[in-house]
C-alpha cells in the first residue's frame, strides 16, 4: 500500500470499519453539495445509486467479508461512459434527456465490485475541446484557480479529483482529454494503450483514438482503476485487454532505464513549463535513469494528422443524431428532411459543427486523396518513428501541454491556435501508445505543470513504475488533493 | 441500326446464418416489429460491432462455390449516407478489400457470367407507412447480406434470369441462403445499356434499383432497353441514372441523376479488426462444402446412366439430390429410385417451395429397402408403387404393409413346376409358339402369374418358359 494512494487509505479505513461506507458517501455528497455549485464539474450527481451501492457496502463489512480494491470508493463518470438507467448526455443539448438501455463495459465490471457512483461529470460536447467549455452546461472551473478552466475534454472529471469531490473518476482521452485537464488541475490522468480498456459503451467520438482511462490523485490509485477495468471484452473487437496487473509493478525501481527525451515536444513550449520538466528529468537522473536525447520529427505532423482523421471519424460517428430514436428533436418543421436539419443544426454547438464539417469535407470525394488518405498515411509514418524511438530509450518524457491551465474564454478565441495546444498529447493518440500525466510543479504562475511518460504498447506496468518512482521521489513539489473537498 | 443490351446486376443475398451480422439477435424473417433488435442493431450511441464469424464464413462459401479468389486479408469499411432506416447514419459494409474477387457462373449454354466481387455487409431496416404515418421496424437493421457484382456479361433478360436461377442453385445447395425473392432474401440492382451490335464500347449505363420478381426484372430490362434504344434513334443522349421500376406500368422513372448520387465517403471502419482468411480455415470451409451442383449433374448421369431431364431434376436441389443418392445406394437399377422421387413423391409435392423443402416422411433408407425388395424379386413393380404410397401415407417403413407371404416369392423349383403345369395346361398356346406365334407365350405366362397370385417374377418366369418350351421338353404334345 502506497503512501498517497487515496484509494488504498480509503479500502483500509472502510475495512477496520474507522469509517462506514454510508458516512464516506455522504462525506463526498455534502462536499459536492457544497463546492459544485461553483465547480461545475458534475452536471448529474446520483445520491441514491450512491447509497445503494454504500448500503450493500456495509452491510457486506458487517457480514465480516473483505472488499475488494474499489469496493465501497466513491468515485464519478464522464458524462459520455453509458450509464443503464442514467441519463448520459456528453454534455450535449443533441443528448439532453437520453437515458441508456445498457451498461458501458467498464461501469459493468465497476459496478461489479460496488464501486459508488457519485454522479456524472461534465464535459466538452461530446469531447471535443481543451477547456470544457463547449459543454452545453458551461465549462467546470479549475479548483486552483477558478478564473482558470480545468481542461478538456475531460474537465469535470479533472475538477472533481482536484478537488476532492470523488476519489477517482473514469475519463476518456481522444487527443489529450484525460491527461491535459488532469495536467490543468494537478492530478495523476492516464490513457491507457488504444485496446487495453474496451469502449462499448463510450459514447464515441473518433473510434481509432478514443480510450477510457482514470484520472486519480496518484499514480497509484490510477493502476487500481487501470486493474480493475483493463479486461478482455468480447462487446469490443478492438479490445484485447491489459497484458498484465500493473498494481504488482508500481515498486520496481527505475535504475537503468532509459528516459528519452525529444526536443520535438519541447518546441513552442512555455519556458516555465520546461523548466519543471527539466527538473523533472534530472528527478529521474537522481533515481539512476539515464536521459536519452534524440528526435522525433515526425511529431510536428501530429496536429493536423489528428484533426484531419478525428474529424472524419467524428463526422460518421455523430451521423445518428437526428432526432428521431432518442435525445434531442427540434419542435418545429416541415417534413422529416427539415427535422433532420433543424434538430442537429440546434442540437449541436459551434465546435461540434466545426469538427463535423471539417470531417465531411477531408472524408468527400475529391479531397479524400488529398487529406484522409494522406493523413493516415502519415499516421503510418508516426507509428514508425514511435518503434524506431523505442528502441532508443523505454519510456518518453515529455510535458502534457505546453503551457498551464487557459483563463476562462481562451479556447474559443482562436479554435486553431487552441488545437495546436495538443501538440504533446495527440502523439500518443495517434500512434495508440500509453501515456499519463504527472503533476510536476508549478509554472510561473503558480499553477500545475503536467509531465508526460510515453511508452510503448502494453507497457503500462513499466510506464506506471516509472511514473510512480517519480511521484514518491518529487511529491513535496507535485501537491495531490487541494483541501477543498473531502479532508481524508 | 441493330443494337444490343449489355447488362450487369448487383444481387443482394440474405445470408441464411442464425444470428445477426453484429450483434446476437436473430435473423428471422417476421416478427413484431422491433423484437428482433438490441442496443447494437439499433445503433445505440457507444454500442460497437462485433463480427459473426458465420458470415465471414458463409460469404467465403458462396465465394468458393462460384470459382471466386477469396482474400485473405480483406476488411469492413463504412458507406456514410443518410436515412431513416440506417440508425448509425453509416452502413458497415466492404468497399476496396471484397472477401471474394474474380469469379464466374456458367450458364447451361456453356457461357460464364464473370463476377467482380462478392462483399460482405449488414441490410437496413424497415419503414413501415401506416395511418397516415411512418414507422420503423428495425428488425431486419443488421441481417447478414452478400452483394455479388456481376461484370455487364449479361446481353439478355432471359440471360439475366438464368443467371439469377443459377445463383439461387448454387447459393441453397450449399446452404448459405434460401433465396426467397418474395421474402426480400434475394433482390438485385439492374445495371443496363445499349449499344450498336458488334461494337466494343459501352454505352452510357442506367441502373434500376431494387428488383424483387423475375417477371418484374424481364419487363423492367426489356422497358429500359426499349427506352435507351429509343432516345439513341432519335439522336438523344442517353442520362447516366438511377431509375425505378413501377410495377404497375411495367416503365422505368428517374430516381436521381449522376449529379445527385451520394459520395458515401467510405473510410475504414475503425470499430472492427481486418478479417484473415488463412489457409487453413479456406481449407476447412473447402471440406464442409458440398458437391458442386454441376459437378454432381454430370456425375449423375455418368455414374446411375440417369438421361439428362432426370439428372437436372434430381441435382438441382441439394435436399433431393442427397434423398436420391442414400434412396439408390447398392441398388441394381438407380432409375427405380429416380421414378420413385420424380413420379409418386413429386406428386405429392405441388410448389417449388415444397420441393426446396422436401420435407418427406419416407426416409431414403426406407425406399432403398423397397427398392432392395424389388431388386431381389420378392415384390414386383407394381406391388413397390402402391406399397410407396401407403409409406407416402403413413410414413411407415414397408414391411408394415407387406405380409411374409407376400414376400416369400416363389422357388425356382416351385416355379419350373408351376411353369409345367400351365404348358400341360395351355396346349394350343406352346403349339402357337412352337409355330412361331411368339406372342401366344403370353397365355402360358398369365397362367403362371394366376397360379402364383402375381408373387412370380414376369422376367425370370418368361425366361423358363422360353428354355423349356425351345428345348422341347419336357412337354408332350398331344
Amino acid at each position: 500500500m502506497g503512501k498517497y494512494g487515496t484509494i488504498a487509505r480509503l479500502h483500509a479505513r472502510l475495512e477496520k470499519k474507522e469509517i462506514s461506507c454510508t458516512e464516506l458517501t455522504k462525506a463526498y455528497l455534502g462536499a459536492i453539495g457544497k463546492e459544485n455549485g461553483g465547480l461545475n464539474a458534475y452536471v448529474k450527481v446520483t445520491p441514491e445509486i450512491a447509497l445503494d451501492t454504500a448500503a450493500k457496502v456495509d452491510a457486506k463489512l458487517a457480514a465480516g467479508e473483505s472488499l475488494s480494491p474499489l469496493e465501497g470508493i466513491p468515485m464519478t463518470l464522464k458524462d459520455n461512459i453509458s450509464t443503464k438507467g442514467v441519463e448520459t448526455t456528453c454534455c450535449s443539448r443533441m443528448l439532453r434527456g437520453y437515458v441508456p438501455v445498457y451498461d458501458a463495459t467498464v461501469w459493468k465490471a465497476l459496478k461489479a465490485q460496488n464501486a459508488v457512483l457519485l454522479g456524472k461529470t461534465n464535459m466538452d460536447e461530446f469531447a471535443m475541446g481543451s477547456s470544457c467549455e463547449t459543454s452545453c452546461f458551461g465549462g467546470a472551473k479549475n479548483p486552483r484557480d477558478r478564473s482558470r478552466v480545468a481542461g478538456g475534454s475531460s474537465g469535470g472529471a479533472a475538477a472533481a479529483v482536484s478537488a476532492g469531490l470523488a476519489a477517482y473518476a473514469l475519463g476518456s482521452d481522444t487527443g489529450g482529454s484525460i491527461r491535459q485537464p488532469a495536467s490543468f488541475c494537478g492530478v495523476v490522468g492516464f490513457k491507457p494503450t488504444y485496446g487495453a480498456v474496451s469502449r462499448y459503451g463510450l459514447i464515441a467520438y473518433a473510434s481509432s483514438f478514443d480510450q477510457i482511462g482514470p484520472i486519480a490523485p496518484s499514480v497509484e490509485d490510477a493502476a487500481f482503476v487501470y486493474d480493475a477495468i483493463s479486461a478482455y471484452d468480447s462487446m469490443d473487437s478492438t479490445c484485447s485487454g491489459s497484458r498484465e496487473p500493473v498494481c504488482s509493478a508500481l515498486g520496481n525501481g527505475v535504475r537503468g532505464k532509459r528516459i528519452g527525451v525529444a526536443k520535438d515536444f519541447f518546441d513552442g513550449v512555455r519556458p516555465d513549463v520546461a523548466k519543471a520538466l527539466a527538473d523533472a528529468a534530472d528527478v529521474f537522473r537522481a533515481l539512476g535513469a539515464q536521459i536519452v536525447e534524440f528526435s522525433l520529427p515526425p511529431v510536428k505532423y501530429c496536429v493536423p494528422v489528428y484533426y484531419i482523421l478525428a474529424c472524419a471519424e467524428a463526422s460518421s460517428n455523430l451521423g445518428r443524431y437526428d432526432g428521431i430514436r432518442y435525445g434531442y428533436r427540434t419542435e418545429h418543421y416541415a417534413d422529416r428532411n427539415d427535422m433532420v436539419c433543424k434538430t442537429r443544426s440546434e442540437g449541436f454547438g459551434a465546435e461540434v459543427k466545426r469538427r463535423i464539417l471539417l470531417g465531411t469535407y477531408v472524408l468527400s470525394a475529391g479531397y479524400y486523396d488529398a487529406y484522409y488518405k494522406k493523413a493516415q498515411s502519415l499516421r503510418g509514418a508516426i507509428v514508425r518513428s514511435f518503434d524506431a524511438a523505442f528502441r532508443k530509450c523505454d519510456v518518453i518524457l515529455a510535458p502534457t501541454v505546453p503551457t498551464t491551465a487557459f483563463p476562462e474564454h481562451y479556447a474559443a478565441k482562436d479554435p486553431v491556435e487552441t488545437y495546436l495546444t495538443d501538440i504533446c498529447t495527440v502523439p500518443a493518440n495517434i500512434a495508440g501508445l500509453p501515456g499519463i500525466s504527472v503533476p510536476c510543479g508549478r509554472g510561473g504562475d503558480g499553477m500545475p505543470v503536467g509531465m508526460q511518460l510515453i511508452g510503448p504498447k502494453f507497457s503500462e506496468a513499466a510506464l506506471l513504475c516509472a511514473a510512480n518512482q517519480y511521484e514518491l521521489a518529487a511529491r513535496e513539489t507535485a501537491t495531490g488533493a487541494t483541501g477543498t473537498g473531502v479532508g481524508l | 441500326m441493330s443494337y444490343e443490351m449489355v447488362c450487369g446486376l448487383e444481387t443482394h443475398v440474405e445470408l441464411a446464418t442464425k444470428t445477426k451480422i453484429f450483434c446476437s439477435c436473430t435473423t428471422e424473417f417476421g416478427g413484431e416489429p422491433n423484437t428482433h433488435c438490441c442496443p447494437v442493431c439499433t445503433g445505440m450511441p457507444g454500442t460497437l460491432p462485433k463480427l459473426n464469424r458465420a458470415v465471414v464464413e458463409y460469404a467465403v462459401t458462396a465465394g468458393l462455390a462460384t470459382h471466386c479468389e477469396i482474400n485473405p486479408d480483406a476488411k469492413m469499411d463504412r458507406k456514410n449516407y443518410v436515412y431513416p432506416d440506417l440508425p448509425k447514419a453509416y452502413q458497415i459494409s466492404q468497399y476496396d478489400q471484397p472477401l471474394c474477387r474474380n469469379g464466374w457462373v456458367e450458364l447451361s449454354g456453356g457461357k460464364k457470367i464473370r463476377l467482380t466481387r462478392i462483399h460482405i455487409e449488414e441490410d437496413a431496416g424497415k419503414l413501415v407507412h401506416e395511418r397516415g404515418n411512418t414507422f420503423i421496424d428495425y428488425n431486419r437493421s443488421g441481417v447478414p447480406l452478400i452483394e455479388i457484382v456481376s461484370e455487364p456479361d449479361i446481353r439478355s433478360a432471359a440471360e439475366a434470369i438464368e443467371y439469377l436461377e443459377k445463383l439461387q442453385t448454387i447459393l441453397r445447395y450449399i446452404g448459405v441462403s434460401d433465396c426467397k425473392m418474395q421474402e426480400g432474401s434475394l433482390r438485385c440492382d439492374v445495371n443496363i445499356s445499349v449499344r450498336p451490335k458488334g461494337s466494343i464500347g459501352l454505352g452510357t449505363r442506367t441502373e434500376i434499383k431494387n428488383m424483387n420478381s423475375f417477371s418484374h426484372i424481364t419487363r423492367a430490362m426489356e422497358y429500359e432497353t426499349g427506352r435507351q434504344i429509343d432516345l439513341l434513334e432519335s439522336g438523344e443522349a442517353v442520362a447516366q441514372e438511377t431509375r425505378r421500376y413501377d410495377e404497375k406500368t411495367g416503365y422505368t422513372e428517374g430516381m436521381r441523376g449522376k449529379e445527385d448520387a451520394d459520395d458515401y465517403r467510405y473510410f475504414r471502419e475503425p470499430d472492427l479488426v481486418a478479417i484473415r482468411v488463412d489457409k487453413a480455415a479456406l481449407e476447412e470451409i473447402r471440406s464442409r462444402m458440398p458437391e458442386d451442383p454441376q459437378l454432381r449433374l454430370a456425375r449423375f448421369k455418368r455414374d446411375y446412366g440417369l438421361p439428362e431431364d432426370t439428372a437436372r431434376r434430381l441435382a438441382e436441389r441439394r435436399k433431393i439430390a442427397d434423398y436420391f443418392e442414400a434412396a439408390a445406394k447398392g441398388r441394381k437399377d438407380p432409375r427405380a429410385a429416380a421414378n420413385c422421387i420424380l413420379g409418386p413423391i413429386f406428386a405429392r409435392l405441388s410448389t417449388d417451395a415444397e420441393k426446396d423443402e422436401f420435407r418427406i416422411n419416407v426416409p431414403p433408407e426406407n425406399l432403398n429397402a423397397l427398392l432392395k425388395l424389388l431388386d431381389e424379386g420378392k415384390i414386383r413393380s407394381s406391388q413397390m408403387k402402391a406399397t410407396l404410397e401407403k409409406m407416402l401415407d403413413t410414413g411407415k417403413p414397408a414391411s408394415a404393409f407387406l405380409s411374409e407371404k407376400d414376400l416369400a416369392g416363389v422357388s425356382e423349383d416351385d416355379l419350373r413346376k408351376i411353369c409345367e403345369q400351365a404348358a400341360a395346361a395351355n396346349p394350343d398356346a406352346v403349339r402357337d409358339y412352337l409355330g412361331g406365334k411368339e406372342k401366344a407365350l403370353k397365355a402360358v405366362l398369365g397362367a403362371v402369374m394366376k397360379a402364383t397370385r402375381g408373387r412370380a417374377n414376369p422376367q425370370e418366369t418368361e425366361k423358363i418358359l422360353t428354355e423349356m418350351l425351345q428345348k422341347g421338353k419336357p412337354v408332350e404334345l398331344p
